[in-house]
């Protein structure tokens, strides 16, 4: 875990770090890995136990690796009425997986959003950084497709 | 100068910095809880010891609010009553409620409150957390489906052993206890979480089918491990101890180590030593004390009349106190005459 | 000197961006590259008309500034012929003219006076969609900084405070705290260390106000720290924002950077000897963590499980020192108040309430997007005139103010004016600002179901009440909604409701019950419905309800059999379809698809 020197040193003065460290590490990794918790931990002298408890508090850290492409359906309140729910069934129907899992192939996963905060373009999903406003489930599955198997999303 | 106020109409003081639940507890006035442990920070978490506090608009946790001048506090009325209530109801829908075979039944303080509150039935049902059992260690066992969430074990773990071992992990509904990644434990074992676990989320693996109340005789001893000399309280049923707690108003204040805990085995050991052993040709025999002691002290003047004192050399050991040390090394230099002594717990 | 060149602004919000806006700057830069023509092309923040995006102003110098909205790809090149390069605006493309910028055109309306307009009173969003967040000389040009020179010079910290207790603020954060009086306490706290934090943690699903404010003016959440942290004696200050805003944190470092550059920040503020910094502190996506004593845990590297209170974070908060606590609005407000004073402020709003509150209509409304009115105008106003009704000729049905703290009002309480007082007499809450309209397709026990679920999967479960008992009142509404509602099952919502009302240990737990209590109180009909008759009124509870073809007026189409994913519909070409209740999921995949609304739901 020497990869991880800098994201110590980054944090190694400020109190209140396991938050910010763990960050670091999921931008890193695009996961929580257990051997790099348990080297910080010996570095820093706080529990494993601990990081743990604050990786699985917050939504944002992945305890295992995430697909290719992550697809976010936000279920905030808009989104809600807007008829959001019925496109998340219609996108796990579509990659035969529920929310939180990986496709078998590793391309897809599906995770629900609470709020992005663009509640005026509703329904809104994510793929990866990018971000579709007034969606139905039909543009939905269209976009999906075009992250299938290629590379981008077409958007040049 | 304390502070001033009034629970339950009973006028009481205590210094400033006190919470009303510790006050209370002070004038032997009885306020429910689950989460509180006098030892340990408070946490506010189980909401039983909730009071009516005049000029509050909502019941306050009695374990977390520092008294004020003048406060005017309530323990028993009406609404905390059925809130109390509720929340054990809630506990008890999220509660395998296995009494019948539970280690704990008889000593559980979620069962004592089910059986002051009358709860045969329950309002609320739904889903129930359930776990796999984890841990092949032979000293803790974990029921984590009986866990009540009251934080007692992390903060034992955290605050008093300084160790951290188990923390909460997730959120809400699915909020548990466990070490780093749902892995099995893997500390000290000290087993301080088992001894403020108020359910039988936790308990001692070697206590398992050993008796819980019924015919359950308590002795008090001290614990022949070290020199710390903590006071072990013995659940003995027969002539057998079924398991070892420690009292929080000892000088150990009630925290022990996992050999004090669960290293009682030898007890009843079969290679127990019970009288004293003499070689004689070739053989170990059974002597009398005195016949031992005379045989030792015979050929310890031997040796120092042959060679001198410098040829004894006398090494003590950290289960004995402070004072058996102390005579042991007067023994050595005065009586034998030698300055060769030494310690194991100095290495 | 320079001649002036004409201005291309395009409306580069998260909103904006979702509706393409980024794809339209690029093809205006590329356009207006091609046509050889030498235009000043900048991007600003979202003006709140979320509806309208991508949305694209031009300015001829010496004319009005002219808005367009719904900007598509050739919307833009048509625009860039006409108007920017012969200054004729495109009028099919047009929403309104600004005329402070110049001259007028003909026949276009203008902006202030538009319905969406000319109700609201623009005080904290004033600068956003007018200035480049990304620029502290826009700030600066609109009397940015000017408050924080005042209060500084002046050296008194108290002097703040009072202007502040004067205008009467209340925290915009939801629980309405009178601000001022939130600074005194702290300021008599007497600690080595102090600290002042920005709650950017904006929760609440459905509400973007705070996101909007951190995009779209930055500085005015700075020089609102600068202020609180000189008043009550705090040398360090925190942003704590929601990773899900990564443009709103982007803008504010830039900012932070800016501000430093320029000696607002830094250990000796306008050489004054006042040291004050700012660290942006991500949250990591837990809602509770907008809760105070939360949000400090989360600060200090921990679970965000709240404390309970007492003591207040204004005599012991972060690492266990005197902190005052601001959301996002409250602190936008303050450098305005200092401007222009504490009766200018008063001046807007109701007796108890004072000033402009900025909202997120959303939901089923034709204008959405962020809006700020002055304290007291109606629910109605808000709805009809500014957001200009419901679309689709629907029935408008509730209005869900509060997010999940709040609650759901009815046609009935339209005429209510919005203020806190008002809004807690009719059974809900101003809360952060979010406003969800919904119509007669919504279905309320679904809407009390849904924030149920939120709230119990955001639940920290720290407390019982909270941690088991959401989850108890969540699986009651699922059963209700599944039809498998028992008598008894209302009254046991509300019971175990108030037990959490008053037991739990944070506002999460508190209010946690709030949509289920207004639903039922406004909406109880329906929750009979399901329990008795096992019928879903707005048809929308998937196991209550029965998709069937309308034989009459199915054209046989078959768009409803290839959208079916269970091939559930039968029939042939150019006659009616059939389906196959058995194999039918009832997922609406048919009734989405249909052409001829031949498909019944109900």
């Amino acid at each position: 875990m020497e990869g991880l020197d800098d994201i110590l040193a980054k944090y190694y003065q400020s109190e209140g770090s396991i938050v910010s460290i763990l960050q670091d590490m999921e931008v890193r990794y695009g996961y929580i890995p257990e051997e790099a918790v348990a080297w910080v931990s010996e570095q820093t002298g706080l529990s494993a136990s601990r990081f743990y408890g604050v990786a699985t508090f917050y939504g944002q850290f992945h305890l295992v690796k995430p697909g290719k492409h992550v697809v976010k359906i936000c279920r905030g309140t808009a989104c809600h009425v807007k008829g959001s729910e019925k496109i998340s069934d219609d996108i796990q129907t579509m990659l035969n997986v529920g929310v939180g899992q990986t496709t078998p192939d590793g391309n897809f996963t599906v995770e629900h959003v609470a709020c992005v905060g663009a509640c005026a373009r509703a329904p809104i999903f994510i793929v990866d950084k990018d971000v579709y406003g007034k969606i139905t489930p039909q543009k939905a599955k269209k976009t999906l497709e075009q992250y299938m198997g290629g590379e981008g999303n077409g958007k040049g | 100068m304390g502070i001033k106020l009034t629970i339950d109409g009973k006028e009481v003081e205590a210094k400033n910095g006190a919470t009303i639940l510790q006050t209370a507890r002070d004038y032997g006035i009885y306020i429910p809880t689950l989460c509180d442990n006098p030892a340990l920070e408070p946490y506010g978490g189980c909401r039983l010891c909730l009071v009516e506090v005049e000029g509050m608009p909502k019941p306050t946790t009695s374990c977390t609010t520092p008294i004020t001048e003048g406060m005017k506090v309530k323990t028993v009325t009406p609404q905390v009553e059925r809130l109390r209530k509720t929340v054990i109801e809630l506990l008890l829908s999220d509660h395998p409620n296995d009494c019948m075979t539970c280690e704990r039944a008889g000593d559980c303080k979620l069962q004592e409150f089910a059986y002051f509150y009358g709860l045969r039935s329950n309002r609320f049902y739904g889903k129930r957390r359930q776990y796999t059992k984890q841990d092949g260690n032979p000293f803790l066992e974990r029921n984590m489906d009986k866990c009540i969430l009251c934080g007692q074990c992390v903060r034992v773990c955290n605050e008093v052993q300084g160790v951290g071992a188990i923390d909460i992990a997730y959120r809400g509904f699915d909020a548990k206890v466990c070490p780093s990644f749902e892995n099995d434990l893997n500390c000290e074992f000290c087993g301080q979480c088992v001894s403020v676990c108020p359910t039988g989320a936790l308990t001692g693996r070697i206590w398992s089918k050993k008796g819980r109340t019924i015919g359950i005789k308590e002795v008090e001893t001290t614990c022949s491990y070290c020199g710390c000399g903590c006071q072990l309280n013995l659940h003995v049923r027969g002539n057998e101890i079924a398991r070892v707690s420690s009292k929080p108003d000892n000088h150990n204040e009630g925290w022990l180590c996992v050999k004090g805990r669960f290293g009682y085995e030898f007890i009843t050991s079969p290679d127990r030593l019970t009288t004293p052993l003499i070689k004689r040709d070739g053989k170990f025999t059974e002597a009398t004390w005195d016949e031992a002691i005379s045989y030792v002290a015979e050929r310890f003047k031997k040796i120092i009349a042959d060679n001198g004192p410098d040829a004894m050399a006398g090494l003590s050991s950290a289960r004995c106190t402070n004072e058996e040390n102390f005579l042991f090394q007067k023994f050595m230099r005065a009586v034998v005459g030698t300055n060769n002594v030494d310690h194991c717990a100095r290495l | 000197m320079e001649k002036a060149k004409t201005e291309i602004i395009v409306g580069m919000g998260t909103c904006g961006i979702t509706a393409g806006a980024a794809d339209i700057y690029a093809l205006a830069a590329e356009s207006a590259k091609t046509k050889g023509l030498d235009v000043r092309l900048s991007s600003t923040s979202c003006i709140g008309m979320c509806h309208s995006e991508v949305l694209v102003d031009v300015v001829t110098p010496g004319f009005a500034r002219v808005t367009y909205g719904n900007v598509t790809k050739e919307a833009i090149e048509e625009i860039i012929s006409s108007h920017v390069a012969a200054n004729v605006p495109v009028a099919k493309y047009v929403i309104a003219q600004m005329p402070s910028y110049g001259k007028t055109y003909d026949d276009i309306p203008i902006f202030g006076q538009m319905p969406y307009m000319n109700k609201q009173e623009r005080v904290v969003l004033s600068n956003c969609g007018f200035i480049d967040p990304l620029s502290i000389e826009d700030y600066i040009s609109k009397g940015g900084y000017e408050a924080v020179k005042k209060v500084i010079g002046g050296g008194d910290p108290k002097a703040a405070i009072e202007i502040i207790k004067a205008s009467g603020l209340r925290g915009r954060g939801g629980a309405g705290f009178p601000t001022g009086l939130k600074w005194e306490f702290c300021n008599k706290a007497v600690s080595d260390k102090k600290y002042i934090i920005c709650n950017a943690d904006e929760g609440d699903p459905g509400a973007f106000m705070d996101r909007s404010v951190l995009e779209g003016d930055p500085h005015a959440i700075i020089e609102g720290m600068l202020i609180a942290g000189f008043s009550i004696g705090a040398s360090y200050g925190y942003v704590y924002c929601r990773a899900e805003y990564p443009l709103a944190i982007s803008n504010l470092k830039v900012a932070i950077k800016e501000a430093h550059e320029r000696n607002f920040l830094g250990d000796n503020v306008l050489n004054s000897g006042f040291k004050f910094n700012i660290k942006i502190k991500e949250g990591a996506g837990a809602f509770v963590c907008g809760e105070e004593t939360a949000l400090i845990a989360s600060i200090e590297g921990l679970r965000g499980m709240p404390r309970a209170k007492p003591p207040f974070p204004a005599q012991k908060g972060l690492w266990g020192k005197p902190t005052v606590i601001n959301n996002v609005e409250t602190l936008a407000n303050i450098p305005r108040i200092i401007v222009k004073g504490a009766d200018w402020f008063s001046s807007f709003g109701t007796e108890k309430s004072k000033g402009t509150k900025v909202f997120a209509l959303a939901g089923k409304i034709n204008r959405g997007g962020l809006i700020e009115i002055p304290m007291g105008i109606t629910l109605r106003e808000i709805i009809y005139d500014i957001g200009g009704g419901i679309p689709n000729d629907r029935a408008f049905k509730a209005v869900q103010t509060g997010g999940p703290s709040g609650g759901c009002l009815t046609a009935a309480m339209l005429d209510t004016p919005v203020d806190y007082e008002s809004i807690a007499k009719a059974g809900s809450i101003v809360g952060s600002g979010g406003m969800i309209v919904m119509d007669e397709d919504d279905c309320m026990v679904n809407i009390a179901k849904y924030f149920l679920e939120f709230t119990q999967s955001e639940s920290c479960g720290k407390c019982t009440p909270c941690r088991i008992g959401t989850k108890r009142l969540y699986e009651i509404l699922e059963r209700i909604t599944e039809g498998k509602g028992r008598k008894g099952d209302l009254e046991l919502l509300e019971e175990l409701s108030e037990d959490i009302r008053l037991a739990s240990l944070c506002g999460l737990g508190q209010t946690a019950p709030n949509p289920i209590l207004s639903t039922l109180r406004n909406f109880r009909d329906e929750y009979v419905a399901h329990i008795e008759e096992k019928r879903c009124p707005a048809a929308v509870c998937k196991p209550l309800i029965t998709f069937t073809i309308i034989e009459k007026s199915c054209t046989g189409c078959m768009a409803c059999a290839r959208a079916c994913p269970t091939s559930a519909i039968t029939g042939e070409r150019k006659k009616p379809h059939f389906i196959t209740s058995e194999k039918c999921i009832k997922c609406g995949s048919c009734f989405d698809v249909c052409k001829f609304k031949s498909v019944l739901k109900k």
